[in-house]
């Protein structure tokens, strides 16, 4: 992975550079290179490099101050929530200082009567929904990585979940922040209803990685838990006619909460792993609804009667919360069993449900061609996939082989008129990617945004956009300075 | 000048030396705007891509919205963001206005909805952001910043939905003895429950209003829970009249005014203000006719209130410098000639080309 060349002016001055952090957020700076270690990387372990500086602040006005300072020395600032991004988005330079937002977990602000929470942004995605469960509310966007990931980094990737098919992703689930630009100032986007007289920024500067500002403060909507939700397995016996299922479920006007699926391999390894009981079969679906008992059963009959056109060799219906559990079990741990196993790469594409026979088909050639296994388990009602490449990072030349394969998958996603991370992020790891899906135009459009936010491109300027095509913007301001 | 295809288009407003005014059907302007020589985009019209087992409908801009919408019912299908009706009214301004109905509550906003585009900017340049897919986060998010942009930043000539089913079954609620503080408590009830409210709203004369929708038995069950909780605030009957697509008030006289709040703020505005004409989103949504000119003297909330008619355009409270500064610089770095200074109160920077 190719990053840009540290400052090394940034560099010789690094002693007073952290001196300055540290006489603004006193014990907050972390320079000992056996502790800044830690942060040499996030969930895309592949890739390390300490960085000069972490910081990690506890107010919003202790952000400012440390952006005021890192603006006004030229160095470049990587933000960083927990640190699970599996792109690589908090990934630092060797002449940047992370701001790391631990500290910040505070919840400011709950009213149920409007149905917001306000949090700090370095809240766990799990611990928002946990302050208001008590009270028979939740926050809808679950990523599998919910216990651990901050509510900022959900932000800057516009993350989803499971349950985005009914409840959206990120993005329709945030009515404000408070996000602090480069340059130090310190502004509230959003508004009741997520909106804002003039431009939709809350909108831009969610999913924007990092790149615009480094939110703070986040309102969040809550909603009213639903009185209760049941899932059911429906087993097939070809890909093919579980992604026809999913397609006559949704063409027949019947919105799951969630439909998930799951192919051969992945329910091998997760079943060795944690033996939750699936039938041995080609494919499976879990399909989730919600609602009172009597609401469920209508909602399975249907769905019911939709999938017996289709021969499923199994149709598991829960009974108990115990069930329920055993079917969300699999599906749960599927990562884990994977990791098991092998060491895996975890793609994120996203396509039309039209295609996604077509693109199952294409990825098993693919499979074959470079000689390496992939598992499919992915979010079926939204066509946003997961396939998990299996390789071993032991064995020379397996890390690239992987990677050339992902590649390709991802142009397939393209190519069939989908995109190349439907809930990751494009981070590092997919940032050269970004001219198979977008033009030359198209990628000017969105730099000219960061251009506002950030004149002189110093907030995690390595990411999102292929290097050379940001190159001039970095080098230049850098040469210019 | 009504141009036909995106690349005219872009041709136009390459070659143009004044301001334009892109409009659709020119049916959601408000004060000042379309002032510049009007660029029609009517023209552009038609579905270009529908698959209703995805969910998904790709449509030029310039399509009619009640085109649209009788395409997407032809298969059981709606936006869900529910627009308002009006003769002429384009998808594309539509979007452009980030107009939403009383279903935002529950199915969000036309931005929500919108799932890519294609715009032209104000140097005749195409460009494509988001997709036809509803999960994605490759690269920035424009298509949230063009949605409500305006006609601002660019043209919209293309635009991509996330569609949805038509319930099969609606029931509404009314509570018609309320007074729309009153009411704003039975919705803010209705809204905290299990219910999956889909419209929450407040008209004089009508009272409280909440629908439910869904399958038969379901929408039975939730009916029969709702009222049992709201009898507490009053009477509750059969409002399966209303008409949830015509909730945006008409003013004869004076100027028609938008505040958006939150519920627990409504009280304290109404206190402010006169009778208002109607209430949306549960109370986030208040819309009150002033005599023209006037401006309401509101105490301070953490909403916005804007003029939709009249004479000139005002926007309440003032913007904070820096989020002025922020959409004035997004406005320049998408438009630098100034070619769509729509609003009299923005003067054009308009360069002559050499």
């Amino acid at each position: 992975m190719q990053m840009p060349e540290p400052d090394r002016r940034v560099i010789a001055r690094a002693a007073s550079i952290v001196a300055r952090l540290r006489e603004a957020v006193p014990a907050a700076v972390i320079d000992d290179p056996a502790e800044t270690r830690a942060y040499e990387c996030d969930a895309l372990s592949a890739y390390r490099c300490p960085p000069l500086a972490v910081v990690l602040p506890a107010t919003t006005d202790e952000v400012a101050a440390v952006l005021r300072i890192c603006h006004d020395e030229g160095v470049p600032v990587v933000p960083r929530g927990a640190g699970t991004s599996l792109a690589g988005g908090s990934m630092p330079t060797a002449d940047a200082v992370i701001v790391g937002l631990a500290r910040m977990n505070a919840v400011i602000d709950t009213n149920l009567d409007d149905r917001f929470i306000r949090v700090q942004a370095g809240r766990t995605n799990l611990s928002v929904s946990g302050a208001v469960d008590g009270a028979g509310f939740f926050y809808a966007p679950d990523p599998s990585s919910q216990l651990a990931c901050a509510i900022g980094g959900n932000i800057g990737m516009n993350s989803g979940g499971a349950h985005c098919l009914k409840y959206g992703v990120t993005t329709n689930n945030l009515l404000g922040v408070t996000v602090v630009l480069m340059d130090g100032s310190v502004v509230a986007l959003g508004g009741p209803m997520g909106e804002a007289a003039g431009l939709d920024l809350l909108g831009v500067v969610c999913g924007s990685e990092g790149q615009l500002g480094i939110v703070t403060e986040a309102t969040l909507r809550i909603l009213p838990k639903p009185a209760g939700a049941r899932p059911v397995l429906v087993g097939f016996d070809a890909s093919e006619t579980a992604g026809a299922c999913v397609a006559a479920i949704i063409r027949a006007g019947v919105l799951p909460v969630a439909i998930e699926f799951m192919d051969r391999p992945c329910i091998r390894a997760t079943e060795a792993f944690a033996g939750a009981g699936y039938p041995d079969c080609e494919a499976l679906l879990i399909i989730e609804v919600e609602g009172t008992a009597p609401e469920i059963d209508e909602q399975l009959r249907l769905i019911r009667g939709i999938a017996e056109a289709f021969d499923p060799i199994e149709f598991r219906e829960s009974k108990s919360e115990d069930e329920s559990r055993r079917i969300w079990l699999g599906r749960k741990s599927a990562f884990g069993a994977m990791g098991q196993i092998n060491d895996y790469m975890c793609l994120d594409g996203t396509i039309p449900v039209s295609t996604l026979p077509q693109v199952l088909a294409g990825i098993a050639r693919l499979s074959g061609e470079y000689g390496l296994d992939v598992a499919n388990v992915f979010h079926a009602g939204d066509g946003n996939m997961h396939p998990l490449i299996l390789y071993n990072a032991n064995t020379p030349g397996d890390l690239e082989r992987c990677e050339a394969l992902g590649a390709e998958i991802l142009k397939l996603c393209v190519e069939v008129g989908g995109c190349l991370t439907g809930e990751h992020g494009v981070g590092v790891e997919k940032r050269e990617l970004m001219s198979t899906q977008f033009t030359t135009t198209d990628l000017e459009a969105q730099m000219r945004v960061k251009d506002v936010f950030d004149p002189g491109w110093l907030l995690n300027s390595a990411k999102v956009f292929p290097l050379a095509v940001s190159a001039s913007r970095r080098e230049g301001i850098r040469n210019a300075a | 000048m009504r141009p036909e295809t995106e690349e005219d288009v872009a041709q136009l407003i390459r070659t143009a030396r004044e301001p334009l005014s892109p409009v659709g059907g020119g049916t959601r302007l408000r004060p000042g705007e379309g002032q510049g020589e009007r660029l029609n985009v009517s023209g552009l019209a038609g579905v270009t891509l529908y698959e209703p087992a995805a969910l998904t409908l790709v449509v030029r801009a310039g399509t009619q919205l009640d085109e649209v919408q009788r395409v997407l019912a032809a298969e059981g299908q709606m936006l869900a963001f529910e627009p308002d009706a009006r003769p002429g009214s384009t998808i594309g301004g539509v979007v452009a206005a980030n107009a939403s109905g009383p279903r935002r509550v529950q199915s969000g906003a036309c931005r929500d909805a919108l799932i890519g585009l294609r715009y032209v900017d104000g140097q005749g340049e195409i460009v494509r952001n988001g997709g036809r897919v509803m999960k994605n986060v490759t690269g920035y998010d424009l298509v949230k910043l063009l949605a409500g942009s305006r006609g601002r930043l660019g043209v919209l000539t293309e635009l991509s939905f996330k569609t949805a089913p038509i319930p099969p079954c609606a029931a509404t609620l009314a509570l018609p003895g309320l007074d729309a503080t009153q009411a704003v408590a039975a919705l803010t009830s209705a809204l905290t429950g299990p219910y999956d409210v889909s419209g929450a709203a407040w008209l004089p004369g009508q009272g409280a209003l909440i629908r439910i929708e869904g399958l038969e038995g379901s929408v039975g069950i939730r009916r029969r829970a709702l009222s049992d909780r709201l009898a507490p605030f009053g009477e509750v009957t059969d409002g399966d009249g209303a008409c949830w697509s015509d909730m945006i008030p008409r003013v004869a006289e004076g100027d028609l005014w938008r505040i958006v709040c939150h519920p627990s703020e409504v009280a304290r505005l109404l206190a402010a203000l006169p009778q208002p004409l109607a209430l949306d989103w549960g109370g986030g949504l208040i819309w009150v006719a002033l005599p023209s000119g006037e401006v309401p003297r509101l105490p301070q909330w953490s909403g916005h209130a804007a003029r939709v008619t009249g004479e000139s355009p005002l926007t309440l409270p003032a913007p904070h410098p820096v989020v002025a500064r922020l959409n004035a610089s997004l406005r320049e770095r998408f438009d630098p000639r100034g070619i769509f200074a729509s609003e009299s109160s923005c003067k054009p920077i308009l360069q002559k080309n050499s």
